[in-house]
């Protein structure tokens, strides 16, 4: 058994050798991974963003003149897909490294096969801070701003507001109920004085919103936490709207000034939400006007959140390849930790503690123009400042 | 105590929408026996027509006459569907149409974003039922009150449709009893497809008429079909009051039991369910099943174990699979330890539905439990992997043996909505219990020991443990449990008058087809290296529906190549393709057509054909001679 | 009591659905060896009767002693355990499988194997099916598959499978019903042989007179629940009450048994 075993490794090793050799010369591949069939409305501005970066590098002159080449998979929603994508990524395709992923548990997924085979992994999308905290390892990085990051940028605002009492609303799984853990951790140190009057758990994607907008009004909060999105936001916002849940309250939302949750609520936006989003229209930096013409004439559509993330991952994997001039996995960490590069929204770094890029977001407030939903009095807000102290990363990492 | 009121007719007014796609399935299932997986689809067609008829038409007339032209059309694609697809299918084994609406479902899922894009749309608010309506200081929003009165006025319609027409009587008729109404001489053709439409146009309204309140997606359809399922099983299939009566009932415990449990809301319609189930098993208002149908084409052809040659075929089989590590690569390898893993898992679903008769509809509740089994006692108690492999899929037998009591006292759809219902149930807890199951981030790091770390060690594994279970799973087929088995399914009152209890049986049959998911789950943990609530929700049992009715329900062990042939595909397609399940759909509905046997049935049949001049005794004289 | 032994004995039973007697104060003895006739119109309570009798339904009122045994309350499968062989009006076999392998469900049943699921079943009691099937000149079907079967060939079937658990006690619903006349003839010969060969008492309901006073000890006559003739099927023949029951129904019986006889 053994010594057969070692002579089938032996052949599909030369086998391997046999198929790869002779492109590797000329170029670099590596694997993306994302939810295109089950989230189509966030993934295809992301695969548009990645698409324009790579255009951008190979036209730069690639990696150290190699070209770089991205094969992407789709992972259905399901994490079992994912790492079997990864698996063919790595084994057939014999990728330098993975990149992508939106929903969380198939970030998590994905890190933890790289953790496993040893693979570099720069998750683009996916919140949870498990990613890069309780479940992070040596091999994954991740881009956009954490779940921790995004509700304290909203507790900076949200603490200001005059309201003690506060109702929160959040879908029923792992992503609304750390959301909702965190902004209430968060938000009860700064502000000892406020009560939390209601919670609602709506289950994932089946709001049944009439009932859910009843129940908070019955509590009479001041102020509201939203959490959910997508097609639960919209019928949580219309049942809002017609039932006046909204009138005399504040409201905190995460993530609902992004293009991809704000653009569908159309002339239904509520206005006054205190959010954190894109307001592509509203930046005005010769970084983000770069990326936003060149993308704007590729495509001739408007950027996403989506696409800003799908643009820097690539961008940000070919820094880190030609930084390392390798595409060994320890090589990759080595040049990936503290590493600086630009991107559409200023000069990012991954940071060598947690692996946590300080990509920031904008929060603002959600206004109606035209009939359709914008962010008003935007501010960006850097990642780094909304991270907690080296200490307690530490704490929370597991050692190894 | 306004509050209270409110909140009752804004339930109301949520099953409203709920009762009109509930009665069109209910209509449906009654009269031509379909469980139509497709319902879903058409609402979500019915809204997205919907939404593209009342932009371009402006006023209330655009809007409400976009309402019913976008029901017409889609009832009139329902007729065609019909047409084409179902009426070639009437008479294949039982729930081979559920396969073909299952197909059309994930054909309609990409079709939709390729037609309207992937993008949320926002329909336009109702004209004349914008605002809302100041009950004592409590806002209703007028469209909720519409719709609170659309329901009974469906109810009625239907009604005075099922009581005052000739078409409506013969409906009922074919309800209670389809064979009278064929002898009776009607056009059971044009009736079946009438009621199809009908069926059809029900299901589009109400997602038409969501529009004014919900966003257009393309995953509408999966979030009402489920619920769709609960309410037509509480209220009694074939029931139209019953499906009102659920609808109501679904509907005002979402909107009461979000206020003193808001975390359960998730469950508490199928514990509802389970609960109606155990207390009255034919729904509220349904009346018990007649026995179930002798499906016309049912196999003469006994089944029998393997003559020597094919054996040696199988054996041959097996040693060339064991030789993929000579060939294959890592990623060949990886996906042949997931395949064999789905072999198990079907040929245990397999064993229950063909060996035992018992359609289960939440299968993957027992592989489900088997992983997560292995996560809990590899990663939390530390045990070594043999003894988890060894221990985890007990967690499967247990949840089998508990719930499977329950649902053994049922039948026919009955049992697999009850099945349905428990999975559900463990789905709920695993993805919202997040302290111990971890939820939807699920349990990571659960990988094999050394020995088993390498590709091809784990894939040689896998392919011995799965060759196992299938052996074992043959031999309990001719061992004189399953020949008693297969009589509890045959005749239930011959095999009454013959000592046998049949309940038991069954249940013993569940536990084992449990026991073996669960070893597929265990397997299945340690290949992923975790474990998500996926791998015990519904997608993962309709996979394994697929694979065994691809297979062939009527073959001794047609899921082996059923799990193969899918799974295969399956994991090429999305690795081809974004549009995975438009294609993967299509291949479905093109089995159905081509080969009603499944695979194997087919080939089976074949290989009688190319042997016209064997005559059958001999045959089988020869092959019980060979058997052991 | 002289004689064989009684096997089955039948106390005041009684049944009534939603106000209408089904079923009235019926009493009757059945002995080994002894095959005895329940007849009466359409709608008499025979079938009521007689599902009381193999537990698939419950007396209002009334006793049922099987060879020492109350069985009121006992399940169909509990019953067939205390010796009783049951055919029904129309067959109840195992269309999938073989002629041989639904015997052989029987006899794993009989044989307490339901739970071994590790011995070959295609072997389990071979002889045994053999031999049941020879009795009832079924051999040369073992191997066919039980759909493909003849009426007449699924009722000698299950009579095969009804003397699997070596009954005591046949309760026979209808036997020759759906049959043509030469058979039913053939099958009621078979099973008296076998029942005065193996001292089985037999009880059977019938609509076919011929059959009836051909093969019958004894007869009961039922009508509106109540027994209104008890005899031999000369007494039987002779009862007035009966002649008008039957009279009234338009079934000239005696007059064909006398073209019938001898």
């Amino acid at each position: 058994m053994r010594r057969r075993h070692l002579l089938g490794a032996g052949l599909a090793a030369v086998v391997a050798g046999l198929s790869g050799n002779a492109m590797a010369q000329s170029e670099i591949k590596i694997g993306e991974i994302n939810s295109y069939s089950l989230l189509p409305a966030f993934t295809e501005p992301y695969r548009k963003g990645w698409q324009l970066a790579l255009e951008e590098v190979n036209a730069a002159g690639g990696i150290n003149g190699k070209k770089l080449v991205v094969i992407s998979k789709d992972d259905g929603g399901k994490p079992a897909d994912a790492q079997t994508a990864a698996n063919e990524l790595v084994s057939s395709e014999n990728v330098a490294m993975l990149c992508g992923t939106f929903l969380s548990n198939i970030g998590l997924a994905v890190s933890d096969f790289a953790n496993q085979k040893k693979v570099f992994f720069l998750a683009a999308e996916p919140l949870t801070d498990a990613i890069t905290w309780s479940k992070g390892n040596r091999y994954t990085f991740r881009l956009r701003p954490s779940n921790y990051m995004q509700a304290a940028m909203l507790v900076e605002q949200a603490a200001k507001l005059p309201a003690k009492k506060w109702a929160t609303i959040a879908p029923n799984y792992e992503y609304g109920q750390s959301a909702v853990a965190v902004f209430k951790k968060l938000m009860s140190e700064k502000r000892p004085d406020i009560q939390w009057v209601d919670e609602q758990w709506p289950p994932q994607g089946k709001i049944d919103a009439g009932p859910v907008v009843q129940a908070v009004a019955a509590a009479n909060p001041e102020a509201i936490l939203n959490v959910t999105f997508g097609a639960d936001l919209v019928k949580l916002v219309r049942e809002g709207n017609t039932r006046g849940l909204f009138k005399g309250r504040s409201v905190v939302s995460f993530l609902t000034g992004e293009p991809e949750y704000l653009d569908p609520l159309k002339e239904e936006t509520p206005e006054g939400w205190i959010v954190t989003g894109y307001p592509w229209y509203d930046i005005k930096t010769p970084e983000h006007d770069k990326f936003l013409k060149a993308y704007q004439a590729k495509y001739n559509d408007y950027p996403r959140l989506g696409s800003i993330v799908g643009y820097q991952t690539i961008k940000a994997a070919a820094a880190i390849l030609i930084k390392a001039n390798s595409t060994d996995p320890e090589k990759l960490i080595a040049a990936t930790e503290g590493l600086s590069m630009g991107s559409p929204f200023g000069e990012i770094t991954f940071r060598k503690i947690d692996h946590q890029s300080t990509l920031g977001a904008f929060v603002g407030k959600t206004a109606l123009k035209d009939g359709k939903g914008i962010m008003v009095d935007t501010a960006y807000k850097k990642g780094a400042d909304f991270l907690p102290s080296d200490a307690e990363v530490e704490k929370l990492r597991p050692k190894n | 105590m306004a509050f209270y009121v409110v909140q009752f007719l804004t339930g109301l007014a949520s099953a409203a929408s709920l009762f009109l796609v509930a009665s069109g399935l209910s209509i449906i299932f009654g009269v031509t026996r379909i469980v139509n997986f497709a319902h879903g689809a058409f609402y979500m067609l019915g809204a997205y027509v919907a939404f593209t008829l009342t932009e371009r038409f402006s006023g209330a007339l655009g809007f409400w006459g976009g309402i019913v032209v976008a029901a017409l059309v889609v009832a009139v694609v329902g007729v065609i569907v019909e047409m084409v697809l179902l009426r070639r299918i009437y008479h294949s084994p039982e729930l081979f149409q559920l396969l073909a609406t299952f197909g059309l479902t994930l054909m309609v899922e990409d079709l939709v974003v390729l037609i309207w894009g992937p993008d949320d749309l926002l329909g336009r608010r109702a004209p004349g039922f914008k605002g809302a309506v100041d009950f004592f200081g409590q806002n209703i929003p007028s469209y909720d009150l519409f719709l609170i009165v659309m329901g009974p006025v469906v109810l009625g319609v239907l009604w005075l449709l099922f009581q005052r027409t000739r078409w409506g009587i013969l409906v009922r008729a074919a309800t209670q009893d389809r064979d009278m109404v064929a002898a009776l001489g009607v056009n059971q053709k044009w009736l079946f497809t009438s009621v199809f439409a009908v069926g059809v146009f029900l299901a589009a309204l109400g997602g038409a008429l969501q529009i004014p309140r919900d966003a257009v997606h393309h995953a509408m359809d999966l979030r009402i079909i489920v619920e769709v399922f609960v309410v037509v099983v509480i209220g009694g299939l074939g029931s139209i009051i019953g499906a009102f009566v659920a609808a109501v009932l679904v509907s005002e415990l979402n909107a009461f039991g979000i206020l003193i449990f808001p975390k359960i809301s998730i469950i508490l319609v199928f514990l509802v369910m389970a609960a109606v189930l155990i207390v009255r098993p034919w729904g509220l208002f349904g009346k018990p099943e007649a026995p179930a149908r002798r499906t016309p084409g049912l196999t003469v052809n006994p089944w029998r174990p393997l003559t020597a040659n094919e054996r040696i075929a199988a054996l041959a089989a097996l040693a060339l699979a064991a030789a993929l590590p000579l060939v294959g690569g890592n990623y060949a390898l990886t996906v042949g330890s997931e395949i064999a893993i789905y072999v198990i898992f079907a040929a245990s679903l397999h064993f229950l539905m063909s060996v035992g008769g018992l359609a289960s509809f939440g299968h993957a509740a027992y592989f489900g439990l088997g992983a997560y089994g292995i996560a809990f006692l590899a990663k939390m108690a530390g045990l070594p992997m043999i003894v988890s492999l060894l221990l985890g899929p007990l967690l499967g037998c247990l949840g089998a043996a508990v719930f499977g009591f329950f649902c053994v006292q049922l039948s026919g759809v009955y049992f697999a909505m009850l099945t349905l219902a428990f999975a559900q149930i463990v789905w709920s807890i695993a993805f919202q219990w997040v302290a111990v199951t971890g939820g939807d981030n699920g349990i990571l790091g659960v990988w094999p020991e050394k020995w088993a770390a390498g590709p091809a060690s784990f894939y040689w594994l896998s392919l011995a443990i799965s060759a196992l279970c299938v052996v074992i799973l043959r031999l309990i087929v001719f061992s004189p449990f399953g020949y008693a088995l297969r009589a509890t399914r045959d005749s239930p009152l011959r095999s009454e008058a013959i000592g046998i209890n049949a309940k038991r049986m069954q249940w013993t049959a569940f536990v084992i087809a449990g026991t073996v998911a669960g070893i597929g789950g265990a397997l299945f943990a340690y290949l992923k290296g975790s474990v998500f609530p996926d791998s015990l929700g519904i997608s993962l049992s309709v996979d394994a529906l697929v694979m065994v009715l691809l297979g062939g329900v009527e073959t001794v062990s047609g899921a082996v190549i059923g799990a193969i042939v899918f799974k295969t595909l399956n994991v090429w397609l999305v690795s081809q393709t974004d549009w995975s399940k438009l294609v993967l759909g299509g291949f479905v509905v093109l089995i159905v057509i081509a080969f009603p046997k499944g695979i194997v049935g087919t080939l089976e049949v074949l290989i009688a054909r190319w042997r016209p001049n064997s005559p059958k005794p001999p045959l089988a004289t020869s092959r019980v001679e060979v058997a052991e | 009591m002289s004689g064989p032994r009684t096997l089955l004995s039948v106390e005041g039973l009684t049944k009534s659905y939603g106000g209408v007697h089904a079923v009235r104060g019926v009493s009757f003895e059945l002995r080994a060896g002894e095959i005895l006739a329940l007849i009466g119109p359409n709608g008499a309570g025979k079938s009521t009767c007689f599902d009381m009798l193999n537990g698939q339904n419950i007396p209002d009122s009334g006793r049922v002693t099987l060879l020492g045994q109350d069985t009121i309350g006992r399940k169909p499968r509990e019953i067939w355990r205390l010796g009783v062989g049951r055919t029904f009006q129309i067959t109840a076999t195992f269309p999938t499988m073989t002629v041989r392998e639904n015997v052989q469900v029987a006899l794993v049943s009989y044989g307490q194997a339901l739970f071994n699921f590790w011995s070959s079943a295609p072997q389990f009691a071979r002889e045994e099916a053999g031999r049941l099937l020879d009795l009832v000149g079924m051999d040369g079907y073992a191997e066919r598959p039980c759909g493909e079967l003849a009426y007449g060939d699924l009722k000698r079937l299950e009579l095969a499978v009804a003397l699997a658990n070596r009954p005591k006690l046949l309760l026979m619903d209808e036997p020759t019903a759906g049959m043509a006349p030469r058979e039913r003839v053939e099958l009621m010969r078979l099973t008296a042989k076998i029942a005065r060969e193996q001292a089985i008492g037999v009880l059977f309901t019938e609509h076919d007179m011929d059959v009836v006073f051909e093969h019958a000890d004894r007869i009961l006559v039922l009508n509106r629940g109540s027994l209104i003739a008890e005899g031999t099927p000369e007494q039987v023949r002779a009862n007035r009450e009966v002649r008008a029951v039957y009279l009234g129904e338009g079934l000239v019986y005696d007059a064909r048994h006398r073209e019938g006889a001898h």
